[in-house]
Parts: C-alpha cells; structure tokens; sequence
C-alpha cells in the first residue's frame, strides 16, 4: 500500500518535472517558428516555417506518448495512418488531412503556454514549500546574519531554533496533505494529454483493419509469386529441356553407334534434370490443387511420401489461400514423419463442418516432436494465423503425433 | 511399320509443338494439324477426323486443364476417339479422370518427360491409337508405393504385372520384361482378375478395370 504511493508519488514527479524539462524549450522554439514564419510570410519564405509549425505537433504528439509511459499507464499507439505512397508531400497531404495532426497541435499550443507553466506550478506549490519550511532549521544554521534569524519561503521571518523546529513539523504535514492532490493533478494531466493525442476509437479501428488488410495482401502477394516462379520455370526451362531431349532422341536414331553412345549419356542426364525440376516446380506449387482442390492434392502428396498414408479427405473447393495454406501444413507434417518420426503409418483426415476446415495428420511414430523447435511449423502456423486458423502439434515423448489445424473459412 | 496416322496435335509451346510434329513425322505420322489451345483442337477434330489426338494437359486461355477438359469432351462425343495426354506432371487424378471415359481403351496419359524417349514415345502412340491403355511408368511407379486395399490381396509379382499392364503392354512383353513365360504372366493376370473380383468378359475391358481400380486405390 505504502510502496504503491511511493511509486505514485515518484512517478507523478518523474512525469511532470520531464513535463516542465520539455514544454519550456519547446515553448521557445514554437514562439520564434510562430514568429519568424508571420514576419516573413509575405516574402513567402514563411510558410515552410509555418507548415512546420503547424506539423510541429507531430513529433511533439511522438514524444508525450512516450512520456505517458511514466504514468502508471502504457503508452498510446501512434495514431496516424501509414501513407500509400512514398515521398515528402504524399506524407504532408496526408499529415494535414489527419484530425490526430490537428489535436496533436492543439496539444503541443496547450502544453507549451499553458501546461508546462502549470506543472511548474503545481511541482512548486507541492514540493518547493513545504520543501523551504523542512529546511528552515538548515536555513537558519547556514544565513548567518548578524541578528541570527531567517525568512522562510519569503514569508516568516524566524530567529530561534524552537521556531524553526516548528517550521519543519509543519513542512512536513503540509507536504503529507500536498501529495495526494500532486498525484490527482498528475493523472488529470495525463489523461488530458491521453484525451488529445491518443487514437480515438475509430483512428484504432481503421488502424487494426489496415494492419489485418496488410497482412493478408502479404500472403497473396507470396501465394501470386509462388505461382509466377512455378509458371515461368513450367513455360520456360521445362519446355525446353523437354524439347532438348526430344532432339537428343531423335539425333541418337539416326547417329553412328560412337556417337549414339555418348548421346545416350547426355540424353540421360537431361531427363535427370527434367526430373529434378519437375519435383522442384511440384513443390512450388502443385497444379493440381489449383486444378482439382484439397483431396486430390493430398492424394498426390500422400503418394509421394516416403511413409505410407492413408487419406481420408470429403471436402468442397476452398479459396485459394485457403487451400494453399492448408496443403502447405500437411504436406510439411508429412515431411516432417518421414524424417523424423519413425513412423510405419500416417493418416490424413479433413472435414468441413459449421465453417471451419478442420484436418488431423496423424502417425504411429516416436512422437517427442517441438513446435518450438521447428522453423517450419512455425512458419505454416503464421500462415494459418494469416486466415485467423489455428495449429497445433500433440506430440508426446513415445507417440504418436498428431497434427491438427483448424481454419474458418467459406466454400468457394 | 505400322500404318501411318492421322494426327490432330494441341500444345501450346511452339518450341514443343514443332519438335513433336518432328518426332511423329520422322516416325512416318501424319500431322493434319497443330494448334496451340482447346477450342481449336475441338474445330480441328471436327474438321480432320484424326485417328489420334494428342494434347497436352495446360493450356491457353486459363493454363490450367483447358487440354484436358478438351479431351475429356472430345472422348464423351465420340468415345472411341484415341486420346493421347501428355502432362508435365505426375498426377493419378488427371490419368483416372480420363480412363473413366469412354469403356477406357484408347486412352493415354503421358508425362512430356517421355517424349525425348522417341522410340518408347512413337510406340505408346500406335499403342493408344490401337485401343491400348498406356499409364506414364512414374504414374505406376507412385501408386506401387502405396499399400493399401483393394491391391493388399496382391502378391508383390501380381503387382508388378499389374503395373505393367497399367503401363499399357501386352502379355508377351510383359513375359518379355519380367523374364517369364507368357504362361506364367496370363496365370498371373487371372490371379490379380479374381483377387480383384472382376468377372470374366471381354478380356481387354477387364484388363482396363483392373488398371483402372488400381489407379482409384
């Protein structure tokens, strides 16, 4: 109880006393841009000084945020939006359209002719007086004037040390009686300063679809360049080693059996590449996912998996990020059994029920498996997150494991 | 030599295209036409009456399975039409899909990997062209992987041969390539007819549903 007044105390000073240490300098810069911007307007050289001025309140609004940090209170978000487009005017367009510019300046006007003069006020009235009627026995020690005596805080003059005593005791109930009302004032101003220069509800709300908007435009634009990579490579390289080792062949009918041989050899290796790159263009991004949705994707990655799966999949066309996610997370749990778990088994299992796709991977592995761990089931829980799904790993040491995640989502 | 065809041929790379005309020709096809997306295989078709078609699974406008759609089409107009499909992926839904029309003769799903193979290539083309039933071998090879019912009752053997048959061969090459005698493959191919409860008819159709079931499984 006591400590929590302590605190308060000490952090209703720490506030305003950086509030005085700031509004006094910036008093002085915000008078001359003022002025100087005024005087020279008509030669046109002001306006920058002014639309400075006016903007002033921006970084000033940064700052006190910050400083509502020493309330006992955490500090608000910055309410300003991110501008489309880069550049200078782009940013100032937009700072000057913003109501939060105009309350910020408000604010910066109010703290540096009112507030910060206040706060002095309020510092001094609570701790400066009592402070000098406290001291007066020091006071009276250090004067050293002729007549021994002293005035106190300009007030009393006292001349013995019965009196000074008197001072002190009375210095400290007023100190007592002071500091409640210090930290009221403290908090008032806090929330005068929270009141201006915090987002207001619907700043936040625009705030938080920006950021949801932001982060699902992210995952499309990756979901569009997966695709790009896969098409470029199936349009370009492919096709043309295909056409490679079409002419490879047709050269080793008609070549002399010296050169048939070593055609034989190149022609083998061109048709490793094309393996190889018909795997690599696979993983990118399966066509049949986009062809034939969810359950046939599977399908085809369980026939690829080095343990055997069964699939157990009834499900209708989702979107794509949808499906793509939800391919994605199986196909790394498969990885991830035929590497790690020891397991002889899996199974795949995906249902569509009141919205939500819910799929289960499970095997009869050793189990012992950490999301924690692992940078890929992190990243496809990220992706999941994204759609606002979920995913989770049940993984006891000695097995099985099971993966399961959960996305709600509309059919197609 | 077998008797030259008349081929209607869809693929949307020029660079593919004009080699596959060149490996058909060499193999003395003919080549009535050439075009580079669906609804002109569709008019080609129905202007050349071709013995063959052969497609190439993604094509213009959508780049998705615009040829194979076309296939399938052409196969539910005319279901003795010989489909060749050539893919650049390895996909059982895309092969099942188009043994599923027609009585499944005559059909053909190939990876494009196999074209520079031109021997094997102008074979499975005179194969599907005589009604035969040709499944790309990395098709094959990745459903022998799985293990699962209704092949469980297969015995490893039955299996390959299965595969084989899958692959499109008859039953002495089959005895040729697993170094039997045909007795033994038409033995083995009555076993996996039984085990797989398919009911003696004409043999080549059993042959098909065999192959058939085993791409589902």
């Amino acid at each position: 109880m006591i400590r929590t007044v302590v605190r308060d105390v000490w952090r209703a000073v720490a506030y305003l006393v950086s509030g005085v240490l700031v509004g006094c300098p910036l008093l002085v810069v915000f008078l001359v841009l003022g002025t100087l911007g005024l005087a020279l307007a008509p030669v046109l050289v002001g306006l920058p000084l002014l639309a400075v001025a006016v903007l002033s309140g921006i970084p000033v609004g940064a700052l006190e945020r910050r400083r509502l940090a020493l309330t006992r209170t955490p500090a608000p978000p910055d309410p300003h939006a991110t501008p489309a487009e880069p550049g200078l005017a782009a940013w100032a367009r937009l700072r000057l359209a913003e109501r939060a510019t105009w309350r910020e300046l408000a604010y910066t006007g109010l703290f540096g002719f009112v507030l910060w003069p206040l706060d002095a006020l309020v510092l001094f009235g609570a701790l400066g007086m009592p402070g000098a009627l406290i001291g007066a026995p020091v006071r009276l020690a250090t004067t050293g004037s002729a007549g021994g005596d002293a005035r106190i805080a300009k007030l009393w003059l006292i001349d013995s040390y019965g009196q000074a005593l008197w001072c002190t005791a009375l210095g400290v109930v007023l100190l007592l009686a002071l500091l409640w009302p210090l930290v009221q004032y403290a908090r008032a101003r806090a929330a005068l300063a929270r009141l201006l220069l915090a987002p207001s509800e619907a700043e936040a709300q625009r705030r938080l679809a920006e950021v949801t908007r932001s982060r699902a435009r992210l995952v499309a634009a990756f979901e569009a360049e997966r695709r790009r990579i896969e098409r470029d490579l199936h349009d370009g390289a492919q096709q043309r080693l295909v056409s490679l080792s079409m002419t490879l062949g047709l050269a080793r009918l008609d070549a002399p059996p010296e050169l048939a041989d070593r055609l034989a050899t190149a022609h083998r290796e061109a048709d490793e590449v094309l393996g190889e790159l018909r795997e690599l263009i696979q993983g990118i991004h399966p066509q049949v996912l986009a062809d034939y949705g969810l359950p046939d994707a599977l399908a085809d990655a369980a026939d690829r998996s080095a343990v055997p799966v069964e699939v157990d999949v009834e499900l209708p066309r989702f979107t794509e990020s949808v499906e793509s996610a939800a391919y994605f997370a199986v196909r790394e749990a498969l990885a991830n059994i035929g590497r790690h778990s020891g397991a002889d088994r899996a199974w795949i299992s995906g249902r569509y029920a009141g919205g939500r796709l819910r799929m289960e991977v499970r095997d009869d592995g050793t189990g012992g498996a950490d999301p924690a761990r692992g940078t890929g089931l992190t990243g496809l829980a990220d992706r999941l997150a994204v759609l606002d799904g979920r995913l989770s790993v049940h993984s006891p040491a000695g097995g099985p494991t099971v993966l399961s995640l959960e996305i709600p989502c509309p059919q197609r | 030599m077998p008797a030259a065809l008349k081929i209607v041929l869809a693929e949307d790379s020029v660079l593919l295209r004009e080699g596959l005309v060149g490996v058909l020709t060499r193999f003395g096809h003919e080549v009535v036409a050439a075009v580079g997306e669906a609804e002109s295989l569709k008019a080609a078709v129905a202007s050349y009456a071709p013995d063959l078609v052969v497609t190439d699974v993604r094509m213009p406008p959508g780049l998705t399975d615009e040829g194979l759609r076309a296939a399938l089409e052409l196969r539910a107009a005319n279901p003795s039409l010989p489909v060749l499909v050539l893919s650049q992926y390895v996909q059982r839904a895309y092969a099942a899909e188009l043994l599923d029309t027609g009585d499944g003769t005559g059909v053909g799903y190939l990876l494009k990997d196999r074209i520079g193979q031109v021997e094997q290539f102008a074979e499975a083309v005179e194969r599907v062209a005589a009604g035969g039933t040709v499944v790309d071998p990395e098709v094959v090879r990745q459903l022998l992987r799985r293990r699962r019912d209704p092949l469980a009752a297969l015995t490893p053997r039955e299996r390959e041969v299965l595969g084989l048959v899958a692959e499109g061969k008859s039953n002495g090459a089959i005895a040729r390539a697993m170094v039997v005698s045909e007795a033994a493959v038409g033995k083995h191919i009555g076993n996996i007819l039984g085990k797989l409860d398919l009911p003696p008819a004409g043999d080549t159709h059993r042959r098909v549903l065999a192959v058939l079931t085993y791409l589902r499984a």
